[in-house]
């Protein structure tokens, strides 16, 4: 029945950087395949920031308009949405591994000749790719909300939402390993990822908070990420002073106001950390 | 390529020396040896639970072994854990595919994860895609295949990096008769084309026959390892199956009369005999109790295992050893990560 009738035969090399390089790509690869089939997840995934950008948006925007300086409250929470977008894409993808072990194809991966680590990191920069897609797509709505299309924002927004979307496909893949039900992932996800985007500051100015909730602030690991995307955003806005200083006051710490590079590096330190867990974790399982 | 594969051919494509498993105090594996040959086709048969799949991982470097060692492609299961992986194919029970992705994106990623030459891919997937029956069929999503399908893939896809050794777990369980019966033309097409050892498990005791040698497993342990002819040949005696007016008098009433061992299996009286078909007038003469129907038949693997095991590959599935298989079971999945 067959025509071919040479045998082709193929040999697996012994692994080397190049192998391992290939096995990231491919990983990498399928999260976009993957992502680009469900579209559904797209459009379901845009839909909360959205509201929030929107509707909390406008609607709040009427007891607000004293207090923001002429500043839209739209535009105030804006930067934080941009964060919280693909906070949310980051946390579907990394859930997809727990989907992947319950169909079984966790295992081919997990059976190849190569690092664990490979796959891991593979998964976690598909996870990146695909959130900040996501983030692309509200970007695009800056003019809606009186922010400029200028070409250094964007690029710098995109850099920022890779950085964040990578840290939280790393703390998505570190739980997910541990978790074997897709139900429970996105319970214990939904009661991490709900608080810290509340706490972070995405509806309020970090300063003048009452104590506790500026010690919960501080430690929150998304305020590093929404502050440096507010001032990055605001940079670029054509404001009064007084407003900037209100609703732009930065992050600090004992009064020491913190330095964008140091927040970044925050995100990006506590992302590799998490990856290292992550990774760890893979390969002390069977 | 030639003089790789020859220096290949003279180590056992897989040697296992007393290998155990036990998960907390339960012994999924008591101790295990045997060696495969270069090319040849393997069964391991057993009931389900009798360890087939503990060893099966613990070759595959998914399971450490509690004690003992295994090697294949000369290559140490534990220490040497990449050069295994890199030189097996592996067909799972339940299926590994990426439901969202096509066939041929299931294989490329295969080829991708395996380093398999860029340049060969396309040759080698047509090849493994056209020898399941899937070529036409390479842009389908995964998701809309049948069973028989996706196994056929998964069978495509394990061979997608010319292993040395293909080890198939279970392959036809599920499918219907057409499947199994195609699934067995490929690896005996597989056996004439690649220079590929066959490892599999099974518990059809029909599909055994297929192997070139097989052993067989119960309770952990290989109480019998050879040809499926020579273990027919062992077993020498035929079957006979009686139905009677008083099955438990007639278990009694053949050991009394006639010196013979016999058991209740599938409802019916069991034993095996020399020269079946000359006792069976004996058997009408003395045995005293009212016989309903008899049949005879030439020793099968079926015997082979009832021989071994004293029970029948079904009975054993039903057997109090099921418990404690079931206790395994309980223990892994509690246990696993």
């Amino acid at each position: 029945m067959s025509v071919v009738t040479d045998v082709v035969r193929v040999r697996v090399p012994p692994r080397t950087w190049r192998s391992e390089y290939r096995a990231i790509k491919i990983v990498w690869t399928r999260e976009l395949i993957r992502f680009k089939a469900d579209r559904m997840r797209i459009v379901t995934s845009l839909i909360q920031p959205l509201l929030f950008l929107f509707v909390l948006g406008s609607g709040l925007e009427q007891l607000s308009a004293a207090s923001t300086g002429g500043v839209s409250l739209k535009t105030f929470i804006y930067p934080g949405i941009l964060c919280v977008a693909v906070m949310f894409t980051a946390m579907f993808s990394a859930a997809s591994i727990v989907w992947d072990r319950e169909f079984g194809f966790l295992r081919e991966m997990m059976v190849a000749p190569v690092r664990r680590s490979s796959i891991v990191i593979g998964k976690c920069l598909g996870g990146a790719t695909v959130a900040s897609f996501q983030g692309v797509i509200l970007l695009a709505l800056a003019g809606f909300v009186d922010v400029p299309y200028d070409p250094l924002l964007i690029l710098g927004v995109f850099a920022l939402q890779l950085l964040l979307a990578f840290s939280i496909t790393a703390f998505g893949v570190m739980v997910a390993v541990r978790i074997k039900q897709m139900q429970s992932f996105m319970g214990v996800m939904q009661m991490i990822i709900t608080p810290m985007f509340f706490i972070a500051g995405v509806f309020f100015p970090v300063a003048n908070l009452p104590g506790w909730l500026t010690v919960l602030n501080r430690l929150d690991p998304l305020t590093y990420a929404v502050d440096p995307m507010r001032r990055l955003v605001f940079n670029h806005l054509d404001i009064t002073p007084e407003a900037r200083a209100t609703l732009d006051p930065g992050v600090t710490w004992f009064g020491w106001r913190v330095p964008t590079a140091l927040e970044v590096l925050v995100v990006l330190a506590l992302g590799l950390v998490m990856l290292g867990i992550a990774i760890w974790e893979f390969n002390a399982s069977e | 390529m030639a003089v790789n594969f020859s220096t290949y051919m003279t180590i056992p494509a897989i040697e296992v020396r007393d290998l155990k498993k036990s998960f907390g105090d339960v012994e999924a594996v008591r101790g295990v040896s045997f060696e495969v040959a270069p090319g040849e086709v393997f069964g391991f048969l057993g009931p389900n639970g009798a360890g087939k799949t503990t060893t099966i991982n613990m070759l595959c470097t998914l399971a450490r072994p509690t004690s003992g060692a295994a090697f294949v492609a000369g290559h140490d299961s534990v220490t040497e854990r990449d050069d295994v992986r890199r030189n097996i194919g592996l067909v799972f029970q339940d299926q590994t595919l990426d439901g969202y992705l096509t066939a041929e994106q299931n294989l490329k990623l295969h080829a991708e994860l395996y380093g398999v030459e860029p340049a060969l891919v396309p040759a080698r997937m047509e090849q493994v895609l056209r020898m399941v029956g899937l070529w036409e069929r390479k842009d389908g999503s995964v998701m809309t295949f049948s069973g028989g399908m996706r196994r056929r893939l998964e069978i495509a896809r394990g061979l997608m990096h010319s292993p040395r050794v293909l080890f198939l777990d279970e392959p036809t369980i599920g499918l219907d008769p057409q499947t199994r019966a195609s699934i067995w033309r490929y690896i005996a097409e597989l056996k004439e084309r690649e220079e590929i050892t066959i490892f599999m498990t099974t518990h059809y005791m029909d599909e055994a026959e297929f192997c070139d040698r097989i052993a067989i497993m119960d309770n952990g342990k290989i109480v019998a390892l050879d040809t499926p002819e020579a273990l027919k040949a062992e077993v020498g005696a035929d079957r006979v199956r009686i139905t009677t007016e008083d099955d438990e008098a007639a278990i009694a009433a053949i050991d009394e009369r006639f010196g013979l061992e016999a058991s209740m299996s599938e409802g019916a009286v069991t034993f095996l005999v020399e020269s079946g078909e000359e006792f069976v007038p004996r058997l009408f003469a003395e045995l005293g109790i009212a016989i309903k129907s008899v049949s005879v038949a030439r020793p099968t693997l079926d015997d082979v295992f009832m021989r071994y095991t004293g029970s029948t590959i079904r009975d054993a599935e039903e057997d109090p050893g099921a418990m404690r298989n079931r206790r395994i079971m309980q223990v892994m999945a509690g246990g696993r990560r």
